[in-house]
């Protein structure tokens, strides 16, 4: 790979250690896909913040990048694995609260923005169409590539830590145009609708197809927050970090492709059939990826004035921002009244749940993965509606 | 028998091949705590993957899988080396950090679980000893 003269001053160690273990980890990357030079990325979002995730040695590579290393472009970060500030009414341990603090403080001395979401374009590290950025977080990565424009490849937190401190990053896949053209058509010919719906056609999409980039034809309209819905279950099941919707997503496209598959009422029903466990449900997950605005007040109003069954516990996942916009409009209140809890700065996902839950409801197809995969729940996917209605019944 | 692909980290192992069809995703896919496959449905659920040569097309699911081939190379519990068809950045800055031998570009329908294999990752070739 041609490097630049500072570039080779990092290699060599005059800009401390850690931008020199960046580098390495770029150079290496670099030369595996072909890379011919790094390139400038405007933001980053790194992903493995969860001492759940992390434990020790991967809290150890943090603390030694952060003796010197500091970012070079706008850096945010994804959910930790706690409240950082209301823990314990999630029943956190105080010694997993004492590490998960030590982790964000390595991240805060690096000098990235402690965010703690998945969702970066809701708070401020929103990518404009074109833009070159280095993000983790495959449902984010998804979103980036697909709905804003953005070129990510999928990074890795250690790829994405490297870019943010190198300020750059190996030019190969999504940042080559010609590495973003669609390898096929898919055309839904059933009706998709709401966050659930989404998320199962990600995991038929994921599932059926992989990492071929799809070109999806026969949705009439996608909110924002079905997006993110189908973006974290299609990157879940399939790997995906692009697909193209027609005239829902904004790349260019050069030709659609002429192989055309179909996905059907029956493909989605086997979806959601592989996400009905029979179960008692006893845990109840709203909020993957983060909740937006629009979703906490929607839940706030269905749940204001009524009391959720007890022997059940309800968490609603987001970012702080949007929780304080909440606190401020009452909506917090309605939930919490009704024995929900709103969970900022972490996720269902992340969080250390193993063995205190049997069956999970969410309207996520991936949190319904890392549900049954990471913490052996029984899960079942369902509407928001249905979700709320089994919190309440 | 020889088959030659392309280095994603250097280093050499030899061992028993455990060979799926299935992608993996290493964060929630596989259990760090002890390398066992949890994934439900997946072609390796309930296999342990420690101290084989993991054979597998491709990596797939969340971005933090990184962190969990570092982990379990630091506690032992990890594999010994890694054969893909197709390395992704979340594989290849797993075995970057762990220093982990792999080597990617591999037709892994060549490979069958129980075989002896060596991996060179400078040289990018697995051999069927």
């Amino acid at each position: 790979m041609e490097l630049t003269s500072e570039e080779q001053e990092m290699v060599a160690g005059k800009h401390g250690k850690a931008a020199q273990t960046a580098m390495e980890i770029l150079i290496t990357l670099g030369e595996i896909y072909g890379a011919k030079k790094l390139i400038d990325v405007t933001s980053v979002q790194i992903a493995g913040v969860s001492y759940a995730n992390l434990n020790e040695p991967g809290l150890a590579w943090l603390e030694e990048m952060a003796v010197d290393g500091k970012v070079r472009v706008m850096t945010t970060l994804n959910p930790a694995g706690m409240d950082l500030i209301d823990w314990r009414k999630l029943a956190i341990s105080e010694e997993f609260a004492e590490n998960q603090i030590r982790v964000v403080d390595a991240f805060k001395r690096l000098d990235v923005i402690t965010t703690c979401s998945c969702t970066p374009y809701l708070y401020g590290n929103l990518p404009a169409y074109g833009q070159h950025i280095a993000w983790s977080e495959s449902s984010a990565v998804c979103y980036a590539n697909s709905v804003l424009g953005a070129k990510t490849n999928r990074e890795g937190g250690p790829s994405a830590l490297s870019a943010a401190l190198v300020g750059k990053t190996p030019e190969y896949g999504f940042h080559l145009e010609e590495n973003r053209q669609p390898e096929l058509t898919v055309n839904i010919e059933c009706e998709v609708k709401g966050t659930f719906r989404f998320g199962a056609l990600g995991k038929v999409l994921g599932d059926r197809f992989g990492k071929k980039i799809t070109y999806i034809t026969g949705i009439p309209k996608a909110s924002v927050e079905e997006l993110k819905s189908f973006c974290a279950s299609y990157a879940t099941y399939g790997g995906v970090a692009l697909f193209h919707m027609e005239d829902i997503t904004p790349n260019k496209v050069n030709q659609i492709p002429d192989t055309i598959e179909t996905v059907t009422e029956n493909d989605m029903k086997k979806a959601l059939g592989d996400l009905d466990d029979d179960t008692e449900i006893d845990f109840i997950s709203l909020g993957c990826p983060h909740a937006s605005l629009a979703e906490l007040e929607y839940i706030a109003k269905k749940l204001s004035g009524k009391s959720i069954n007890p022997k059940k516990e309800v968490w609603i996942t987001t970012a702080r921002p949007t929780k304080q916009i909440a606190d401020r409009m009452g909506f917090t209140k309605m939930i919490e009244d009704s024995g929900a809890k709103i969970a900022a700065d972490t996720c269902c996902v992340v969080a250390p749940i193993k063995g205190r839950f049997h069956g999970l409801a969410s309207d996520s197809a991936k949190m319904c993965y890392y549900g049954s995969g990471r913490n052996k729940f029984a899960v079942k996917l369902m509407s928001m509606d249905e979700c709320l209605e089994e919190a309440l019944s | 028998m020889k088959l030659t692909g392309r280095k994603i980290y250097k280093g050499k192992a030899k061992g028993e091949a455990l060979v799926t069809s299935d992608s993996i995703s290493f964060y929630g896919g596989v259990d760090p705590e002890n390398g066992i496959v949890v994934e439900k449905g997946h072609e390796l659920e309930g296999v342990s993957i420690n101290d084989k040569i993991l054979v597998f097309p491709s990596g797939k699911g969340s971005t933090v899988g990184s962190y969990v081939i570092y982990q379990m190379a630091m506690t032992g519990k990890g594999p010994k080396a890694l054969v893909l068809n197709d390395c992704e950045a979340i594989v290849a800055v797993g075995t970057i950090i762990s220093e982990l031998p792999c080597v990617d570009q591999i037709d892994v329908t060549k490979i069958e679980s129980g075989m002896q294999i060596e991996v060179d990752g400078e040289n990018g070739t697995v051999e069927i000893v």
